[in-house]
């Protein structure tokens, strides 16, 4: 029954997607290969935030420091990287990757030795992070090295399949390459354990603090991901960090996985993310005021989660 | 040892205003003379709107929950009143600005008590609303033109016999909090809801009616503290008081308010309000990169939430 409930919830979102899709060729019609490419491109920082917040949601936890640590990573990659844009940058690429994953454990670190709530940590550790991206780049620049950008930007190079964007493939390899592997493991299995009832998991064995550093660790390497191919899809660093930290929790929760912990998967948030973008972009090709598809896209997350919170209350009683 | 421990935790506060006394003492030595009439006056001016902030994350993390919509509601006070006023004079133009505030508190309750939503999320999603909102406000009175009433900007930025003006506000406000938060049925209710909402509803409590009631009054308090706040910046914009959001937070985290509910008050949040005022001071006078700035910020907000959670820890 949970199963199915869960499976109801993507599926659902699926038909969704692929709804607003049937839209936004009605309102385009023009709309196609590029229109998906030029989609997918700038849906890739976001889809990473998302990923990066649902595991630490799915580990009991919530990390409002991701959009810094994208920042940190973005302005890293784009300062090393003006210095070295041939195969070194592969070097800067790896050393990013360590950075984000090191920042996202040391803030699970910390919430595991000073027991201060992860809402506190991560928001003490936003500012922290934000600090320290200002030091490496206190303006916009540097520069990505133009052969990794080519793997974000465009259709694929195989024949009769130059329709699918790039970034889509990118992500989906990426996001699969670290969560399945973790995902089927007894860490998996522990982020799950601990996102539902700590204490029951402390007392079946499961080593909370350390579970907590990884759940934490993994979203440093995908918000990493996430700042990388910001500098990547926009050829410059931005210290700023960009609007992130909304979108990625709202991709989350739209996406079916609990806040709280325990429940939901990662397929759910990036559905839910194209859903966000697509409307947006819908939003834009009808000639509607940014500000006003701001107000529409805070009250279709305001009635999403209303829905969710109906369905889970039934669920409960 | 257990004594002084036991002291800590009844009276949590102690450490709160020693660090406080500690850092007025640094900021001494660092620029000797500084610390007059004047800048005590103009330190509480800036944490006042501080902690009136706060005091919507206090009241709402007593129950659990938080209000990250606060700073967007205050900023769309400030905003809509100051372009009412050519039309309605200032009193109609504060009345009217208050509309919006409460309407925004009123919809997170109707989201957090009657369709269960994590107070996170629905307070995010309500801030975007409004932020949007508030956009779409602007381009239709850009040619109105705005202005800061003058009792407002008496109330933010003057001062009578050294005293603060913004203190004939704050004073009563923050009195009525500190008796509401414990001596009033409604205060416990909401000590209640935080420590353990099941046994609450058991006992008779219609939580629903209870996250109303709070979040339209965090609504509420969030206009007024934006209203003070444009009285004192007397520049209204669209980003007036977000800035102070997360600020807001920190205050109440700081003063020993816990974020799962249940425990902390408002007496706290007011020192820790002050704490984060002379901080930001410390680190202005220091002249340092703002980069080091935020990352000595956070890292204090860190420290201190981390130390004051083993003072007063009971486990």
């Amino acid at each position: 029954m949970k199963a199915l409930r869960k499976h109801a919830w993507i599926t659902g979102l699926a038909v969704i997607l692929a709804l607003l899709f049937v839209a936004t060729k009605l309102i385009q019609p023009s709309f196609g290969a590029s229109g998906i490419e030029s989609l997918a491109r700038a849906a890739l920082p976001f889809a990473f935030a998302t990923v990066a917040q649902a595991v630490v949601v799915i580990a009991g936890g919530i990390d409002l420091s991701i959009a810094s640590i994208m920042a940190v990573c973005s302005v890293t990659a784009a300062v090393l990287m003006e210095g070295a844009s041939g195969p070194a940058a592969l070097g800067v690429v790896f050393l990013v990757l360590a950075m984000g994953g090191a920042m996202g454990a040391l803030n699970g670190f910390l919430i595991t030795i000073t027991r201060v709530p992860d809402i506190v940590v991560t928001l003490a550790m936003l500012f922290v992070y934000e600090g320290v991206a200002l030091l490496i780049l206190n303006a916009p620049g540097g520069r990505a090295a133009d052969w990794l950008r080519g793997l974000i930007i465009g259709g694929l190079p195989i024949p009769g399949l130059t329709g699918i964007p790039r970034a889509l493939i990118f992500l989906l390899i990426l996001v699969a390459l670290v969560w399945l592997p973790i995902r089927r493991s007894r860490t998996g299995l522990s982020l799950y354990a601990v996102g539902s009832d700590a204490l029951a998991a402390f007392r079946s064995g499961v080593n909370v603090g350390s579970t907590r550093i990884v759940a934490y660790g993994i979203a440093g390497l995908f918000a990493a991901m996430g700042g990388l191919t910001l500098t990547l899809s926009t050829g410059i660093g931005e210290p700023i960090p960009g609007p992130y930290l909304l979108a990625s929790v709202a991709a989350v929760v739209l996406g079916g996985v609990v806040l709280g912990g325990g429940k939901g998967g990662l397929l759910g948030p990036l559905i839910a993310v194209f859903i966000l973008r697509l409307v947006r972009m819908d939003l834009t090709l009808l000639s509607v005021d940014p500000n006003v598809s701001a107000i529409i896209e805070g009250t279709i997350m305001v009635v999403v989660v209303m829905i969710g919170g109906l369905l889970a209350a039934k669920g409960k009683l | 040892m257990t004594r002084a421990k036991a002291l800590l935790r009844d009276y949590p506060i102690i450490p709160l205003l020693i660090l406080l006394a500690l850092l007025v003492g640094t900021l001494e030595i660092m620029r000797p003379g500084i610390v007059g009439e004047r800048w005590i006056a103009n330190t509480v001016k800036f944490a006042i709107p501080l902690a009136m902030l706060a005091a919507c994350q206090t009241l709402t993390m007593l129950t659990g929950g938080i209000d990250l919509s606060a700073a967007i509601v205050a900023t769309i006070s400030s905003f809509v009143m100051a372009t009412l006023v050519p039309f309605y004079g200032a009193t109609g133009a504060i009345l009217l600005s208050l509309l919006p505030a409460v309407a925004i508190g009123l919809l997170n309750g109707i989201g957090v008590g009657l369709f269960r939503v994590h107070p996170l999320i629905i307070t995010l999603g309500t801030g975007l609303i409004g932020t949007g909102c508030l956009q779409v406000y602007q381009s239709t009175v850009i040619a109105t033109g705005s202005e800061v009433p003058e009792a407002l900007a008496w109330l933010g930025t003057g001062r009578t016999w050294g005293f603060p003006n913004a203190l004939v506000l704050f004073v009563p406000f923050a009195a009525l909090i500190l008796y509401a938060q414990r001596r009033t049925g409604f205060g416990r209710l909401l000590f209640a809801m935080g420590d353990n909402e099941g046994a609450a509803r058991l006992a008779g409590v219609r939580g629903w009616q209870v996250h109303l009631a709070l979040y339209a009054l965090s609504g509420l308090i969030a206009g007024i503290a934006g209203l003070l706040y444009v009285g004192l910046i007397k520049a209204p914009s669209l980003s007036l008081a977000v800035p102070l959001m997360l600020p807001s937070v920190a205050a109440a985290v700081i003063g020993g308010t816990s974020i799962f509910g249940g425990r902390g008050g408002y007496a706290g949040t007011i020192v820790g309000a002050l704490i984060l005022t002379v901080l930001g001071t410390m680190l202005t006078l220091l002249q340092m990169p703002e980069g080091v700035r935020r990352i000595l910020f956070g890292g204090i907000i860190l420290g201190v939430a981390a130390i004051h959670l083993r003072l007063t820890d009971t486990r």
